[in-house]
């Protein structure tokens, strides 16, 4: 006869170190089994869309640095993309490469911090991570280069960036992209092989193909279960239809997957990197816009593949000097639709691994 | 170089318009080159029929919202084939403010659980047949919806904010709508 055992309620978070932030999951467990998930969250939540209504378009942009504060560049680039498409502002080629660039030194910083913390979430105590937050150091040196801010950068502008590249910066993203690769190496010698990552990640959490699509999810996520879908290739933005590189996938769709495929990307960011330092033009950096920007009525959907997938801005104007309504379709809340599911059956450890795989970005989750 | 790659190609609200009342001559109310409007009965199999047929194609809910157009609300769907590369956007209008309603797409597409609780969340849209439709960031009792246009919690503004915590004796506990 099975033994009967009572269901008992574990509380993960809100403050909680595998959360990444303030998000909580309660678990229903089963013995070691976890029988049922829900996910609370809301505690970061800071009504940016709202607040949005009552600010003219320029003042919404450090809004974006702050929604995901680990990739404040993309958040920028997206919601600058949307707008630029409701007032039809264009854009001069070297903000475009400009942009590129940012855009792929925010996905390494980025994948640093997601593939570090994961591996903490596996169980190796901190050595990765501060491998990584040496490489993802240097990009926030860049940053600060290029706009005298590391975290919230509010770089981007309407119809262009907020200045030009200072003459020292080439040189130094040309020594990063020269260093970044031996760099990626190391990771892959402590941790592609790693047994113990292995054991905890290879076929936990699997995802298949078909449902990640119907579950909304993008960005590692999806591509780690085997779809090669990214923005950058699909609906080009900036300057990515001018350079080449590869979309890697997953096969199993598990844990191990999302982080395979997370660092294969950083390399192919480097080789973006590698080519728009060849590639990018001289010449003047933002489009003038006036201040007060008023777009005729209208909506516009501007979206991008941020380091965690599709991060889409829904803007409607309504002529005025304010936004009427602004969304942030944010990949991090979308990518977790399908954690519950992902969660039934395994053990407490096993769902701090899928929730790390995930990489959620909490202040993006609640905006 | 150039053209390595194919961009999206943004299906117009005629097109889908055209293809829906083939299947459905009743359902489309509204169409332009930006969406297509369908009436809210008739979303779920609009929803079902776009995502089967092979010529749309969209398998993937991209974006789910609602926006408040003061007399009625609209309920925004971003419909994206990863198959075709098209991307359609597919609207609902509701002009009931007081309970607005309209099916839940969670049957169709199980991403728009969180994107509907959302809504639900913030603009108040009840969408029928959800599995679990809860406040999403606000907590229970949170007393209105804030994105609507009429909600303005600030001082000074069309409406007062919270005159105390939810929850306090003497609150009357708004709950689940």
């Amino acid at each position: 006869m099975a033994m009967r055992t009572e269901p008992f309620v574990v509380n993960v978070g809100p403050q909680h170190p595998s959360t990444h932030g303030v998000f909580r999951l309660r678990l229903t467990l089963d013995g070691e089994r976890i029988v049922e998930c829900q996910m609370v969250m809301g505690y970061l939540h800071r009504s940016m869309e709202k607040l949005a209504e009552e600010r003219s378009y320029t003042q919404n942009i450090p809004f974006t640095d702050r929604t995901d504060y680990l990739a404040a560049m993309t958040g920028n680039l997206a919601y600058c993309l949307a707008v630029e498409k409701l007032a039809s502002v264009p854009v001069p080629p070297r903000a475009q490469w400009i942009r590129t660039i940012m855009a792929e030194l925010q996905r390494i910083a980025s994948h640093c911090m997601a593939i570090g913390t994961f591996v903490n979430d596996c169980g190796a105590w901190h050595t990765p991570l501060l491998y990584m937050m040496r490489e993802r150091e240097k990009v926030l040196d860049l940053f600060e280069l290029a706009c005298g801010a590391r975290l919230t950068t509010n770089y981007m502008r309407i119809g262009g960036v907020s200045r030009d590249l200072p003459p020292e910066f080439l040189p130094r993203l040309r020594d990063f992209v020269r260093e970044m690769p031996q760099r990626i190496a190391e990771y892959e010698d402590l941790l592609v092989e790693n047994e113990i990552l292995i054991a905890r990640s290879r076929g936990i959490g699997v995802l298949p193909a078909d449902k990640a699509i119907a579950y909304s999810v993008s960005g590692p996520m999806l591509r780690g279960s085997g779809v090669a879908w990214d923005l950058r290739k699909a609906d080009p933005y900036a300057a990515y239809d001018q350079v080449e590189f590869d979309i890697p996938v997953g096969t199993n769709g598990d844990c191990y997957d999302r982080f395979m495929v997370r660092l294969a990307e950083m390399r192919q960011s480097v080789r973006i990197l590698e080519q728009a330092l060849d590639m990018i033009p001289s010449g003047p950096y933002q489009t003038p816009v006036p201040l007060a920007l008023q777009p005729p009525p209208g909506e516009a959907y501007g979206r991008i593949e941020s380091p965690r997938g599709e991060l889409g801005f829904y803007v409607v104007s309504d002529g005025g000097p304010a936004p009427f309504r602004f969304h942030i379709r944010s990949p991090s809340l979308i990518n977790l639709t399908p954690l519950p599911e992902l969660v039934k059956g395994m053990t407490v450890a096993d769902a701090i691994v899928i929730l790390g795989s995930v990489d959620i970005v909490v202040g993006e989750v609640d905006r | 170089m150039g053209g390595l790659t194919v961009a999206t190609r943004y299906l117009s609200g005629l097109e889908l318009a055209h293809r829906i009342s083939q299947r459905l001559p009743e359902a489309v109310v509204d169409a332009n080159p930006e969406w297509v409007e369908v009436r809210p009965e008739a979303l779920t199999e609009v929803c079902r029929l776009l995502r089967e047929d092979e010529e749309t194609d969209f398998h993937f809910l991209s974006c789910l919202t609602a926006v408040d157009r003061l007399d009625h609300f609209e309920v925004v769907y971003h419909l994206q084939s990863l198959r075709r590369n098209q991307l359609g956007v597919l609207k609902v209008k509701v002009w009931d403010r007081e309970e607005p309603e309209v099916p839940s797409v969670t049957s169709i597409w199980p991403g728009a659980e969180l994107q509907e609780r959302e809504a639900y969340d913030l603009m108040g849209i009840r969408f029928r047949g959800h599995p679990d439709l809860r406040r999403l960031f606000l907590w229970e009792g949170f007393p209105g919806h804030p994105l609507r246009k009429d909600w303005l919690g600030m001082p000074g503004q069309r409406m007062p904010g919270l005159q105390r915590f939810p929850g306090e004796p003497g609150e009357p506990d708004t709950g689940r709508g």
